[in-house]
């Protein structure tokens, strides 16, 4: 019955989204109010007949009825019930049920916290809106419905991928899919300023938060699966540039630059056309991730099922949408007026060369991603690029953009001049070379690129806190600088936290990646090795069982200078339901960096085969991917978004007596 | 200064004809490293009583084989037997399975609902002689020829409309 519920709410569904994506866009052309209003209540409708659909599988997995083939083929009744639910969107169907409702959820939240928006330029977001949803409802129903019966019904499930059994697994597609879908609002918001031809400051200060909302769970969603790669895949590895990885990649890079380029929209009036593009690319590119995961087009270790015919209709859909809008876009570009021309030595100068070098980084990432296809439609060949090809493309563009980070956000809004600026980032410059060099002292040198890698980490994390110290007046003395502090905008401390975050992940990139320590070999109880400062003594291993998995774990005793400092226990899992052996690493992370080891399987030898790094900063990528999620947070909930008018006001005044704008 | 506009939706369509042409390309075919090579070396135990192990030297001399490697828990297997069985009718090839990390009961018990055409069925509970053969998910299907060199390769499970498109003129070719 319930099953039943679930489907019928979905073609309810399909129905709302078919009228959203229709009336009030109508409505909007023929100056209809009643057809316009219409959008709102259609908007929530429609989200509440797919949390329905939603509720209604959830409730199929939580009971483990194994009638419905989607639960039997992916739960199983002896798993803990966390992964009862993360079950729902671990499969095809049931994450596309996920993806249509986080897209009806930002269309039902446009819809109701949209308050400020015109209301015929509501009603067609709404319906762009809408009109994904659509596709993406009959994409669900006619290929991929996971409401379907089995007969007969089968005594247990299958079991769900042991891999995606783990708690950060568990939140890392609803993340992922947050940012993916959110970026839709941003598109809904491009087609409908290109329907309507104007685009204006007003427009940016709309499309802003949505963009930037979206980017926060974008970046938490990679960076939750960067660490689940990390601590339950056991290669040590934290990114290796798969094709699924790089899917949620290039929206986040085409999100990051359209969420610069808008503020140029917003406070210039100006790079219009590029912005919308910038929006369009940036769901495009959602889209495209979708379609290379599900169609089988490119292999990767993340592939769903895959199967042509669900291919052949997202690709349709993708033409439909991404060529639809491009076409849009073709032809209502060209009347968005130019803004003025910049001078380079600007605030909006350094915007502009970081959205050059953003789209330039973009696209390498998407001809890798692309390039066995490529060489497979030209050559007929099947090959692949790997680490090499990043590192020759991507590691080089990344070099300019963290200079210009340090030194963009220092400079004034139309001219500025580049010497004044540089004066004020001396600390930073000598800092970074100064780290540099001691950690070449101390590292024997090490790669150049290494060395690079440090002195641009240290350069950013410190030229943002210049920046930081000048918003807050830090030099004006003690007296007064806790109330500045506290009423430093959330847009500043939002900048700030970004831009610092990523220095500090870039230098945790850089030291795990150079200076990583190892040792593979086999060892017997009682056995020492010595790695990056510490000594492990194998404890051996004992047998361990768990909830639906047996597993041996291993014991290993760490020191430092002949003092206790941790204890390890590594497991290795074997699942029956599917038969399948997972590593649980374990890791101490330390604040310079991570103690990993892993225990593999028995040596014919007698001893174990076991793996143990040092990894140096290794946490401080995600430290500092947090840094920069938190500091989109503090933006995100900056008063100037919430009260529109009043804001404006606001802003208005501040202008007018010369606080610098940010 | 309008064709710059257009520039965007042009690039995409390329993208999008490419996208298409890979679609129908390698949705299911993979190129192994051993297409055309001999198969690998190796003895599996049988499954359990009711059959014999499988060696590779069941694959020379004796005609064209397919080599399913099928496991009880996975649920595309169970999709595609239907597609085996109607092999199985064939008098030009003889079907073997390599029964991947199973239970042998579970196996059992899968074969005696829907049917077992097998002349032999190894046992590889551990995956090491999977691996020999360049298995990387199961269902995945094999067909050899008389010299005992693999001539196909076939990833994922037999849908109907391979079975028409691909295996049956293979196998066809093959034979004549």
């Amino acid at each position: 019955m319930i099953a039943e519920i679930g489907h019928y709410a979905l073609v309810l569904a399909l129905a709302l989204a078919l009228l959203l994506a229709t009336l009030p866009m109508i409505g909007a052309a023929r100056n209809d109010t009643l057809l316009m209003a219409a959008a709102r209540p259609l908007a929530v409708g429609l989200a509440a007949f797919v949390l329905l659909a939603f509720g209604c599988l959830t409730t199929l997995y939580v009971v483990s009825d194994f009638s419905v083939v989607n639960v039997a083929s992916n739960s199983h009744s002896a798993k803990p019930l966390l992964y009862k639910i993360s079950g729902v969107w671990g499969n095809h169907e049931g994450s596309l049920v996920l993806w249509v409702f986080i897209l009806a959820l930002f269309g039902a939240s446009v819809a109701l916290l949209g308050g400020n928006l015109p209301a015929r330029f509501r009603a067609r977001v709404l319906s762009v809106q809408a009109m994904i949803a659509l596709g993406f409802l009959l994409f669900t129903l006619l290929t991929s419905n996971p409401f379907l019966r089995l007969d007969p019904v089968p005594a247990n499930g299958a079991g769900l991928n042991p891999l995606l059994q783990d708690p950060g697994l568990a939140f890392h597609p609803p993340f992922l899919y947050l940012g993916y879908v959110g970026f839709s609002v941003a598109f809904s918001f491009a087609v409908a300023a290109l329907i309507e031809g104007r685009v204006d400051p007003a427009w940016a200060r709309w499309v802003r938060p949505w963009t930037l909302a979206a980017w926060i769970a974008l970046t938490f969603g990679i960076a939750l699966g960067s660490w689940w790669a990390y601590y339950e895949l056991g290669w040590g590895g934290w990114w290796f540039w798969d094709p699924v990885e790089n899917a949620s990649f290039m929206p986040w890079l085409a999100g990051t630059a359209l969420l610069h380029s808008a503020i140029v929209v917003e406070k210039r009036d100006t790079l219009k056309s590029w912005t919308i593009l910038l929006a369009i690319l940036t769901f495009s590119l959602s889209l495209l991730g979708t379609f290379i995961v599900r169609s089988g087009v490119i292999t990767s270790v993340h592939a769903f099922a895959s199967d042509p015919a669900r291919g052949v209709f997202i690709l349709a859909f993708l033409v439909l949408v991404v060529g639809g809008s491009l076409a849009l876009y073709a032809v209502r570009a060209p009347m968005l007026r130019p803004g003025g021309l910049f001078q380079p030595v600007s605030r909006e100068g350094a915007l502009v060369v970081n959205n050059v070098l953003l789209a330039v980084a973009t696209g390498t990432v998407l001809l890798g991603t692309l390039y066995p296809l490529i060489e497979d439609v030209v050559s007929g060949q099947k090959g692949s690029v790997g680490p090499p090809y990043y590192a020759l493309t991507f590691v080089p563009l990344m070099i300019p953009l963290i200079v210009a980070m340090g030194i963009g956000p220092l400079l004034k809004w139309k001219r500025d001049e580049l010497g004044a600026v540089l004066r004020r980032v001396w600390l930073a410059f000598v800092l970074a070379l100064g780290v540099a060099v001691v950690v070449a002292y101390l590292q024997d040198g090490g790669p150049v690129m290494a060395l690079v890698g440090v002195a641009l980490g240290v350069w950013l994390i410190i030229a943002s806190l210049v920046k930081w110290a000048e918003q807050v007046r830090l030099t004006d003395g003690l007296a007064g600088l806790g109330r500045r502090i506290r009423r430093l905008r959330g847009g500043v401390w939002g900048m700030v936290l970004a831009h610092l975050g990523l220095g500090v992940a870039v230098l945790g990139m850089t030291a795990s990646t150079a200076w990583e320590e190892a040792v593979l070999q086999v060892m017997a109880p009682g056995e020492t090795v010595s790695v990056g400062g510490y000594d492990f003594t194998f404890e051996g291993v004992t047998p361990l069982p768990g909830p639906n998995y047996t597993a041996v774990t291993g014991r290993f005793l760490v020191s430092r200078a002949g003092r206790p400092f941790a204890v390890l226990d590594p497991e290795t899992r074997y699942y029956a339901e599917p038969p399948m052996t997972t590593t649980e690493a374990a890791i101490r992370p330390t604040l310079w960096g991570d103690l990993y080891a892993v225990v593999g399987e028995e040596a014919r030898t007698g001893g174990w085969a076991v793996r143990i790094y040092f990894k140096p900063l290794q946490h401080w990528i995600w430290w500092g991917a947090a840094i920069m999620g938190f500091g989109g947070l503090l933006s995100l909930f900056d008063r100037r978004w919430r009260v529109g008018v009043a804001a404006r006001a606001r802003a208005r005044e501040s202008e007018t007596i010369g606080v610098p704008a940010t | 200064m309008t064709w710059r506009a257009f520039l965007p939706i042009g690039v995409f369509l390329v993208l999008a004809v490419a996208l298409f042409v890979g679609l129908g390309r390698n949705a299911s075919i993979v190129p192994s490293a051993l297409v055309g090579k001999p198969v690998p070396t190796f003895a599996l135990p049988a499954l359990d009583d009711q059959t014999r192990g499988f060696t590779s030297a069941d694959l020379k001399g004796n005609g064209l084989s397919l080599v399913n490697v099928f496991a009880s828990w996975c649920a595309p297997c169970r999709a595609e037997h239907p597609q085996l069985m109607a092999l199985g009718q064939r008098d030009d090839v003889t079907l073997y399975a390599i029964n991947y990390k199973d239970d042998p009961a579970k196996a059992r018990a899968f074969l005696d609902k829907l049917g077992d055409p097998f002349a032999a069925i190894g046992a590889d509970p551990t995956g090491r002689v999977s691996i020999d053969w360049g298995v990387y998910g199961v269902p995945e299907t094999y067909i050899v020829n008389a010299r005992g060199e693999i001539i196909y390769k076939h990833v994922g499970p037999i849908m109907p409309q391979d079975l028409e498109a691909k295996i049956v003129p293979l196998l066809d070719g093959a034979g004549s």
